[in-house]
């Protein structure tokens, strides 16, 4: 059989592609820079040794964290209810809740963030970590209602009604059954959820006032030339994903083979 | 504090039960008494609601009309987790979240009985699957599955057993052996067991009482035997085995029996065992009740239906007996079994013969066959 040369060259060239800025930022994050990181500089390892360096990183990193993981817990449970409740009941509204909740998505994020920004100045709501974290737990909300949503429709309400007949009542039936069988799927709403909104700064731009996050910081210091110690915690970001994407592949694998020698 | 597990079955009885889905009435009116520690079983064709009357009586669906008692306490409106009813789902119904273990020790963990784990090894080891305890549902087979489930619901010791056909997905030796295993189990522990199933032969063998099923509702409840011999409507007649139907005016009627004129062949039923007197009405025989003569019609007597002549047109050889077809001149078709004891009367298509059967063998019906002219 011939061998697909040509896309095999092609998916490499796109590969690298992607991988440019990835590698160009870690290599960065070694350059020997005090104020500009645009120029290389020499070899050091100061910037990973003391990623703190500069407190308005740390302090922008450190607000992104608690933005995202407030918004996230907030985001996942109210959707995951939601969504449970969308796909178990019927009533009324229910057609009308399901448009709302695509609305988010469809909607431009300047349109939102502007929007919401109005919204929040017409209340009299200042703005900062309240309206950033009321901000993201919106946009976060749409994308766990679905994620949640697809996994309840596959859940066979026989299962809970098994549960029902073998003395189980309602709130056991919900923490012992339906809970821990659509964990999978609340699981990866919540990484989604965090993923957006440690990475959203449109919105977090109209809403935020004089809180700092990381894109934001990032977005501010770019003009001035990016300090390396950014390229350490976006190099620590990126790592740290591989990590966990590595971690689940693995015992996947493991969990595979060891069904398979099993059976 | 530990429940107390049921010592015994408990009697259940459905009162005017009648269940309609939006569009749609899945059972139209079920009367029921099941004593308590029988074996019933519930017979009836695809869609009939077999399943949806346990439901009810599980408690996973509420009846429109209607009352159901349990030990004569009325449960209608008890939830599920608080009837000591355990339901053996037709679609199984594992926890795949859990192992094979886990499953079965549910229910008992939920009541807080003691040892649970042990309990649960040992209804797996009941079902032969006590080696897999530590594997998920869906490293199972479909039968494994099944007697997991079965063992599931079994350990729970409840008051009524639902089985909504429990015995589907295994091969024949594995189904016979598990029947005789649940049937040991419910008298072992005089267990109620309602029993739902396709496969007549299976309800047969193992209901003290069997009820046939149609349409949503009962149209034949007894004992295996008297359903056999004597079944009351069409449709209980061609479920459970096999019929040959006769239909014609009464002419004649006396204080023993009724009979009817069939195409010019006079057919005679015990009036005891005719459920209509007068009028048009079908008259029928199983086929192995039935036999046939090759040489001449058999002497006219008032104990004896013959119908012919006629020509052999099919012969089946089943193993144990003959099925024979036998095209009688507009009368139809009629079928005959007969044992395969080696000295086989005729076994030549096309021969001409006459079929007869004793006259309390026959069956008078309630109603007709639907296509009674072909
Ligand atoms: N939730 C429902 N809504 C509407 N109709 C239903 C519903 N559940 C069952 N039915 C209908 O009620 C009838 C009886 O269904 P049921 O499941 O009791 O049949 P069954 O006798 O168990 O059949 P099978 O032998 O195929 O399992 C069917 O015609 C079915 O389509
Ligand atoms: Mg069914």
């Amino acid at each position: 059989m011939k061998k697909p040369w040509g896309l095999a060259v092609y998916s490499g060239l796109a590969l690298v592609f992607l991988m440019i800025p990835i590698v160009y930022t870690i290599i960065f994050s070694f350059n020997d820079s005090i104020r500009s990181n645009t120029v290389w500089e020499g070899f050091t390892v100061r910037h990973w040794t003391n990623a703190c360096a500069r407190a308005d990183v740390c302090e922008a990193l450190g607000n992104s964290i608690f933005i995202g993981v407030v918004s996230t817990l907030v985001a996942t449970i109210l959707g995951s209810a939601i969504a449970i409740g969308l796909v178990r009941y019927r009533f009324r509204a229910r057609a009308a809740i399901n448009l709302a909740l695509f609305l988010p998505m469809a909607t431009p994020e300047v349109v939102l963030g502007a929007g919401l920004a109005a919204f929040f100045f017409n209340l009299g709501f200042p703005s900062g970590m309240l309206t950033t974290i009321l901000a993201h737990v919106m946009f976060c909300l749409s994308f766990v209602v679905v994620t949640v949503k697809a996994r309840v429709q596959t859940l066979d309400p026989a299962l809970e009604e098994a549960g029902r007949d073998l003395y189980a009542n309602p709130n056991q039936v919900f923490w012992k059954i339906t809970f821990p069988l659509l964990l999978p799927g609340i699981i990866s709403a919540a990484l989604l959820s965090f993923a957006l909104s440690f990475d959203d700064f449109i919105i977090t731009y109209f809403n935020s006032g004089s809180v700092s996050t990381f894109p934001k910081m990032i977005y501010v210091a770019a003009s001035r030339g990016v300090p390396a110690e950014a390229n350490v915690i976006a190099s620590s970001v990126f790592l740290f994903a591989i990590m966990i994407v590595l971690v689940v592949q693995i015992t996947g694998s493991i969990r595979r083979k060891r069904l398979s020698k099993m059976a | 504090m530990a429940e107390q597990q049921a010592s015994a079955g408990a009697d259940l009885e459905l009162r005017g039960i009648r269940k309609e889905f939006p569009g749609f009435t899945a059972i139209e009116e079920l009367d029921l008494t099941i004593p308590a520690g029988q074996f019933f079983a519930l017979l009836g064709p695809s869609g009939c609601g077999k399943t949806t009357t346990l439901r009810i009586i599980a408690g996973l669906d509420q009846p429109t009309t209607g009352k159901i008692f349990l030990s004569g306490k009325d449960i209608t409106d008890t939830k599920p987790h608080e009837r000591k009813v355990n339901t053996v789902f037709q679609s199984y119904a594992l926890f795949p979240h859990m192992t094979v273990l886990d499953n079965v020790a549910f229910g008992l963990k939920q009541r807080k009985i003691d040892e649970p784990m042990k309990k649960a090894q040992d209804a797996l080891n009941l079902v032969e699957l006590g080696h897999l305890g530590n594997r998920r549902p869906q490293q199972l087979s479909g039968g494994q599955q099944q007697r997991v489930a079965l063992a599931r619901a079994l350990v729970n010791r409840p008051s009524l057993l639902l089985l909504d056909e429990p015995l589907g997905a295994l091969d024949l030796k594995l189904r016979r052996q598990m029947q005789i295993e649940l049937k040991a189990i419910q008298m072992e522990v005089g267990l109620t067991f309602l029993h739902v199933t396709h496969d007549q032969e299976e309800a047969m063998d193992m209901a003290d009482t069997v009820a046939v099923m149609n349409k949503g509702r009962i149209e034949q409840m007894g004992a295996p035997e008297k359903l056999y011999d004597r079944p009351k409507t069409v449709f209980v007649s061609k479920f459970l085995g096999q019929s040959n139907l006769f239909v014609g005016d009464v002419v004649e009627e006396n204080a023993n029996s009724v009979s009817i004129d069939c195409k010019g062949h006079k057919l005679t039923v015990p009036k005891a065992r005719a459920e209509k007197h007068s009028g048009k009405i079908a008259i029928g025989v199983r086929p192995e009740k039935a036999t046939f003569h090759e040489d001449g019609a058999p002497a006219q007597s008032s104990d004896l239906n013959v119908v012919g002549p006629g020509e052999i047109i099919d012969i089946r050889f089943t193993g144990v007996s003959n099925q024979y077809l036998i095209e009688i001149p507009n009368l139809g078709e009629v079928t005959v079994f007969a044992q395969n004891v080696g000295k086989s009367p005729v076994t030549e298509l096309g021969a001409k013969v006459w079929v007869s059967w004793k006259v309390e063998h026959a069956f008078g019906l309630a109603d007709l066959p639907v296509t009674e002219d072909k």
